[in-house]
């Protein structure tokens, strides 16, 4: 099984530290794993702003890069979703879009295709899950608080195997933190409200580190908290899992 | 890149105490609608259904609509059809104007309010007072609702106590919600007794009885057609279902969903004139059949118009019902602007963080994120393309077709910088107050990559 990691562009730039994370632990388990240079962004950015079209090169793009892989694996949920969900159309008509039915968020193929029962780290600290919405309602990473459907979560059970951790939610367990692409530009006001209103919830809950799989909605609340000086901490899911590699 | 939409939504929160309440308030209704939801182990199940039999029904909708009017006439109902909102105006001044009527009494009907019914009655003179207890508050403050099941949701008790102080001669420094809701229905009691005609809007029409379903947690509708002899139904041609078996799909689905009750206080079935009496029912097109050959809007005429993406929108909640320019708001009402008027009512596709909360709890399925994205996506068909989004996702393009820029960019800080500025984060202004800008590494996951710093030592 060859695994291509996806390292999303913001996670490049900004949060190297989990594409590293991500590598250490996929091997760690035995996978089989490279990081094609060439790649750049999945083009989710101009899509949610309402220019999927500028998006259509960056799909190829991605296609090309990746498509010789077994899977592709990501530690960014809203962008494995957006490839997953939106590249069939972007390519259609052009040709079979394979990286779709490749691509994964890191949650998911641990939970789901390595089937992890045992991490080797440590982590001895009270964390709060932050669900975000595309690993919810768009991979099913956990069960939407809306739908009546049986109660589950593939991040809290990868979290519960690192020895010494104790889990915790917020109040509105995966109500939008209010990053959302062009949506934080387009709508400051309203996005900052929502993310101080979650990263209260966050903090309620008496976390040390507010963890998920998605860094744009823990960059965004990272944001909020560095401004009102909180001293809550961040860190991306797969950090913790891979605690101790 | 402020719409008119952000821009009211700012304005919205300086208030922070108000802002606070509605998000609460209205929080506490999801909360509700949620534990009906999981209170019923079919709850999916029905709501598969309720997407399917909606589907069905429009898909075929000429043939139930004849059936739902021919079956109606038998029963003694008076039909009209009105292909938009004026000739559905003027038909109900003509039977109003062929009855008599000076004063009509009216339950609540979001219909009326998108075809602007009472300012034009008014202008012909018919006195037109509304008997929903929301919506009677803000027709004597002279608002429109910003919510649709719950239209006065903006106001607090006092705010309401010192309008009766006011209007209605209620004790002054008096809100308790039960002393007002008893001046309400006093009030009202004596223009049910004096009005010459009631008009209702429509929860269902069935096709195969012929005859519309009403819910009201009020009476409003009932007491609206049994004092006056003459009852006007305004229908939208997407309210039209097949039968009685589905009828008790959407029953079920339509208060859990709106207020989280089981079901609203009165439902009531409508299928022919009272002895002595007339009724009318209006079917009205405005817009619907071309909203029917819309490949990717269609499904926005499966709304039912329940509420509950409102209320789980976090956006809704924080902005308000006065911010969206449509006079439905929320996900459903951004979706029902841009297919009313997309040139008149493109600010609101704004006010959406694709969250996607709303699909889920919609009692129809209506894919109501979906379709907002889409409709970004055709902004530029109705000449409303944002421009500075347009430049900034052009800058991203060009960067991110071309690995050996991006990677070049990615590599060195000061060019990370020039290109967080590209995707607007940063030196412009927009990333806005209350937050800080994210750090950039000292080096790119890229740059460890390819220096062998990212390995396995163990």
């Amino acid at each position: 099984m060859k695994v291509g990691l996806f390292v999303p562009c913001y996670v490049d730039a900004l949060y190297p530290e989990v594409g590293v994370a991500s590598y250490k632990l996929l091997t760690a388990l035995g996978v089989d794993v490279d990081y094609p240079l060439e790649q750049t962004c999945c083009g989710q950015p101009e899509s949610n702003g309402g220019f999927e079209d500028m998006a259509v090169s960056q799909a190829e793009h991605f296609e090309d890069v990746f498509k010789g892989f077994d899977y592709v694996v990501g530690p960014s949920a809203s962008c494995a979703a957006f490839v997953k969900l939106n590249y069939p159309r972007l390519l259609h008509g052009k040709h079979e879009c394979e990286t779709a039915g490749k691509v994964m968020d890191m949650v998911e193929f641990l939970h789901d295709v390595l089937k992890v029962e045992s991490l080797p780290g440590r982590f001895p600290h009270v964390v709060s899950v932050h669900n975000s919405c595309h690993g919810v309602r768009e991979l099913g990473l956990s069960s939407p608080s809306e739908r009546n459907i049986p109660v589950y979560s593939k991040i809290k059970n990868l979290l519960n195997l690192v020895e010494g951790i104790t889990v915790r939610e917020p109040e509105r367990p995966d109500e939008c933190c209010g990053f959302g692409g062009l949506f934080s530009v387009d709508e400051k006001e309203v996005s900052v409200k929502m993310g101080e209103d979650k990263l209260r919830r966050h903090m309620e809950t008496g976390a040390e580190y507010i963890t998920g799989p998605d860094s744009s909605c823990l960059m965004h609340m990272q944001g909020i908290a560095k401004n009102g000086k909180h001293p809550v901490k961040f860190k991306h899911v797969v950090e913790i899992l891979a605690a101790g590699l | 890149m402020a719409t008119r939409h952000s821009k009211a939504a700012r304005l919205f929160q300086k208030n922070r105490e108000k802002a606070e309440w509605q998000d609460n308030t209205l929080w506490g209704v999801r909360v509700k609608r949620d534990r009906m939801a999981k209170s019923l182990d079919e709850w999916e199940t029905l709501r598969d259904m309720a997407s399917a039999i909606k589907k069905h029904t429009v898909t075929n909708l000429d043939v139930y609509l004849e059936q739902f009017a021919e079956n109606a006439e038998k029963n003694g109902i008076i039909v009209h059809w009105a292909k938009d909102a004026e000739e559905f105006n003027e038909t109900v001044l003509d039977i109003l104007r062929s009855h008599d009527v000076r004063k009509l009494v009216k339950s609540k009907s979001m219909l009326t309010e998108e075809c602007e019914m009472n300012p034009y009655l008014e202008k012909n003179g018919i006195k037109v007072v509304e008997t929903d207890l929301g919506e009677r508050i803000i027709q004597l403050l002279d608002q429109k609702p910003s919510h649709i099941v719950m239209p006065a949701i903006h106001l607090t008790q006092e705010e309401v106590g010192a309008l009766f102080e006011k209007e209605l001669g209620s004790e002054k420094g008096n809100s308790d919600p039960a002393y007002l809701t008893y001046c309400a229905r006093k009030s009202l009691r004596d223009e049910f007794l004096t009005a010459d005609a009631g008009l209702t809007g429509a929860n269902f029409g069935v096709a195969q009885t012929g005859e519309i379903v009403i819910c009201t947690n009020e009476g409003n509708a009932d007491m609206s057609t049994s004092v006056p002899k003459l009852h006007i139904a305004a229908m939208g041609i997407e309210k039209v279902i097949p039968d009685y078996r589905s009828l008790a799909v959407f029953h079920r689905l339509l208060a859990r969903s709106a207020t989280g009750q089981p079901s609203t206080t009165f439902t009531s079935h409508f299928r022919g004139p009272r002895p002595g009496g007339e009724m009318h029912i209006i079917l009205v097109d405005n817009g619907r059949s071309r909203m029917l050959g819309d490949d990717l809007h269609w499904e926005t005429l499966k709304c039912i118009r329940c509420g509950a993406c409102m209320n789980t929108c976090p956006v809704y909640r924080r902005s308000g019902g006065y911010s969206y320019t449509y006079f439905i708001p929320g996900p459903v009402g951004v979706n029902l602007g841009m297919l009313r008027d997309g040139k008149k009512y493109h600010d609101n596709v704004s006010a959406c963080s694709l969250c996607c909360s709303c699909d889920n709890v919609c009692p129809a399925k209506v894919n109501l994120s979906e379709q907002i994205y889409a409709w970004r996506q055709q902004l530029r068909d109705f000449g409303k393309e944002p421009m500075s989004k347009k430049v900034m996702s052009g800058g991203m393009k060009f960067i991110f077709d071309r690995p050996g820029l991006y990677n070049a960019a990615i590599g060195c800080s000061p060019l990370i910088n020039a290109a967080a500025s590209a995707a607007g984060y940063a030196g412009l202004g927009l990333w806005g107050k209350g937050r800080d800008l994210p750090e950039f590494a000292k080096e790119s996951f890229h740059t460890m990559w390819k220096k062998g710093k990212v390995k396995n030592d163990k």
